[in-house]
């Protein structure tokens, strides 16, 4: 694989930006997209639009039939058992909320607990603390050490009779700890624990395998998946979104409708109501075939090399500290300069054309707990290449000049 | 944009050894502020003696260097005028920095309105402002004897 090749695939590399060449170490918090992918979206709309599942005229069924496509892709993709466990949503932070929202209603009381970590996303914390808040759960946090890897024994102390679910990520957009999830649902499993796991960060970079796993539910963030905004996936196992009550109400997740009854509509269409973002779901389909035509182990192999080199390259930077030394990384690399704010940081490799993040990643737990205000971060996406990382540090150097730091 | 109108070295040398840091033992009024954006933090304390003069203006509070800056420019410019006076030169500040170019106020000398236009390369860089305006937005609370947090989130 010449990454060469792949990154000719994105348009936006052909941009400059403050006159740069465009360095892109946002992947973390949304990737770019391959042409495929936008020439999917303007053919949808020049030549097929329709809305889905509604009518009978042609351009529906053809409509229907691409929306149902990806639904098979993603099921493949993940390894599902069957494609009525995958559910489209508005994006992964929706996913967690149909679950933790549905699955409260019915099996949350005053008292129970919810276990996640001190690793999640805040939309992994938030609709827990809904549920916290309105029903009276508990929520624990299981502690992570100061590498930022999850602490096994104390995880398993934190289970309790009372335990209804535990929700956390496969892999920190912080520290980039990939969390030895099929270790820790092999625990839940043991007690008869359902898992929701996090998948945002691990999909794009991570071979996803749900039934290998044997979670109960996954949440996926398809703009980071290089596909389009206004998509996310739920995958859930089918007993579940079976049992569970229907999320959002309205129209396409009914079966039948009288005054005073309403029976709802089979699975996945139970839990889509109203129209679903159509050309970005069709789109999607088209992130998992660049994803597919690059391979896991190709795309693994290239990020953990480029995660390697960035890491033993910027920790020889004077002042530079690395957040977080977890067992397993994967390319999300956060880091503080001794002396100069996150935001100052990426303010000044910004004018070298140099994308990174600033702040606390929707992690203020996370941030709390390693005793940081807030940190710079520069993670990885399959485009980039050792020349992007050259340029980082080269726009870190500058921050040290620009800060006067020795 | 030019990395240079932003960190002027007045900036940098403020937000390395912001003036009047730290909690003063005598003060009438105090705020806290919060970007929960970026985490800067800032909490002012400010005494007004009997003839609502500024007597003392202090800070405490971490940032990034801009934010430090910002606010440490504006206990030297702010310090030793009255209530009134202060009011004005944080509209003007927060109007300088939102709209228009110039400062305005009688209140501030020649010198004054220099350092205060330090500040003004914030403006090329929106997603900054925030951090210029966390201070200022913290003393006109804690003038207004407001008892909430400052959040740079609630306001424009």
């Amino acid at each position: 694989m010449h990454i060469d090749e792949v990154k000719s695939q994105f348009p936006i590399f052909s941009k400059k930006i403050n006159g740069k060449q465009l360095v892109y170490l946002d992947s973390s918090n949304s990737a770019q997209k391959p042409t495929s992918v936008i020439k999917s979206l303007d053919n949808f709309y020049k030549n097929e639009f329709s809305n889905i599942g509604r009518s009978i005229h042609s351009l529906s069924v053809n409509a229907t039939n691409k929306f149902e496509e990806t639904r098979m892709s993603v099921k493949k993709f993940i390894n599902a058992s069957s494609k009525d466990e995958i559910i489209f949503t508005k994006n992964a932070t929706e996913a967690i909320n149909l679950v933790a929202t549905t699955f409260g209603q019915k099996h949350i009381e005053k008292g129970d607990e919810i276990l996640i970590t001190e690793l999640e996303h805040h939309s992994n914390y938030i609709p827990w603390h809904y549920l916290r808040k309105n029903k009276g759960a508990v929520i624990k946090f299981a502690p992570i050490n100061d590498d930022g890897d999850i602490l096994i024994d104390k995880f398993k102390e934190l289970i309790t009779s009372k335990t209804k679910i535990i929700a956390l990520t496969h892999l920190s957009n912080v520290t980039g700890t990939i969390v030895p999830i099929k270790e820790i649902i092999e625990i839940a499993k043991k007690k008869n624990i359902p898992v929701l796991v996090d998948g945002c960060q691990s999909a794009p970079h991570l071979k996803i395998d749900v039934k290998d796993l044997d979670c109960d539910f996954y949440a996926i963030s398809c703009h980071k998946i290089y596909g389009p905004t206004g998509v996310g996936v739920l995958y859930a196992k089918k007993e579940w979104l079976e049992s569970l009550p229907p999320y959002i109400g309205g129209g396409g997740m009914i079966s039948e409708v009288k005054k005073d009854k309403v029976t709802y509509a089979p699975l996945p269409e139970k839990y889509e109501a109203g129209t679903m973002p159509t050309a970005e779901v069709v789109a999607f389909n088209e992130s998992i075939k660049f994803m597919q035509s690059i391979g896991i182990e190709n795309i693994i192999k290239h990020e953990n090399e480029l995660t390697s080199y960035a890491l033993e390259k910027m920790k020889k930077i004077n002042s530079v500290n690395i957040v977080g030394n977890p067992k397993n990384k994967a390319g999300v690399i956060s880091f503080t300069i001794k002396g100069i704010h996150p935001h100052d940081i990426s303010t000044i490799v910004d004018e070298e054309g140099v994308a990174i993040r600033a702040g606390h990643h929707c992690c203020q737990i996370l941030h709390e707990r390693l005793n940081l205000p807030a940190s710079a971060r520069a993670s990885i996406g399959i485009y980039n290449t050792k020349e992007d990382i050259d340029i980082l540090c080269k726009a870190i150097e500058n921050c040290r000049k620009v800060f006067d730091i020795k | 944009m030019d990395l240079k109108q932003l960190y002027q070295d007045i900036i940098l040398e403020h937000g390395k050894s912001p003036r009047n840091f730290g909690k003063c033992e005598k003060y009438t009024h105090e705020a806290k502020g919060h970007n929960p954006l970026c985490g800067d933090k800032v909490q002012i304390f400010l005494n007004l003696n009997k003839e609502k003069k500024v007597e003392n203006l202090t800070f405490e509070g971490s940032g990034c260097a801009i934010s430090m800056a910002s606010t440490s420019i504006m206990t030297e410019l702010v310090k030793g005028k009255s209530l009134e006076a202060a009011k004005k030169i944080v509209l003007d500040f927060l109007d300088m920095i939102k709209n228009t170019q110039e400062i305005k106020s009688e209140e501030l000398d020649e010198d004054q309105k220099t350092k205060i236009m330090s500040l003004s390369g914030v403006k090329q860089y929106p997603m900054r402002v925030k951090c210029a305006t966390l201070g200022w937005h913290t003393l006109s609370s804690a003038m207004l004897e407001k008892k909430e947090e400052v959040n740079t989130e609630a306001f424009d």
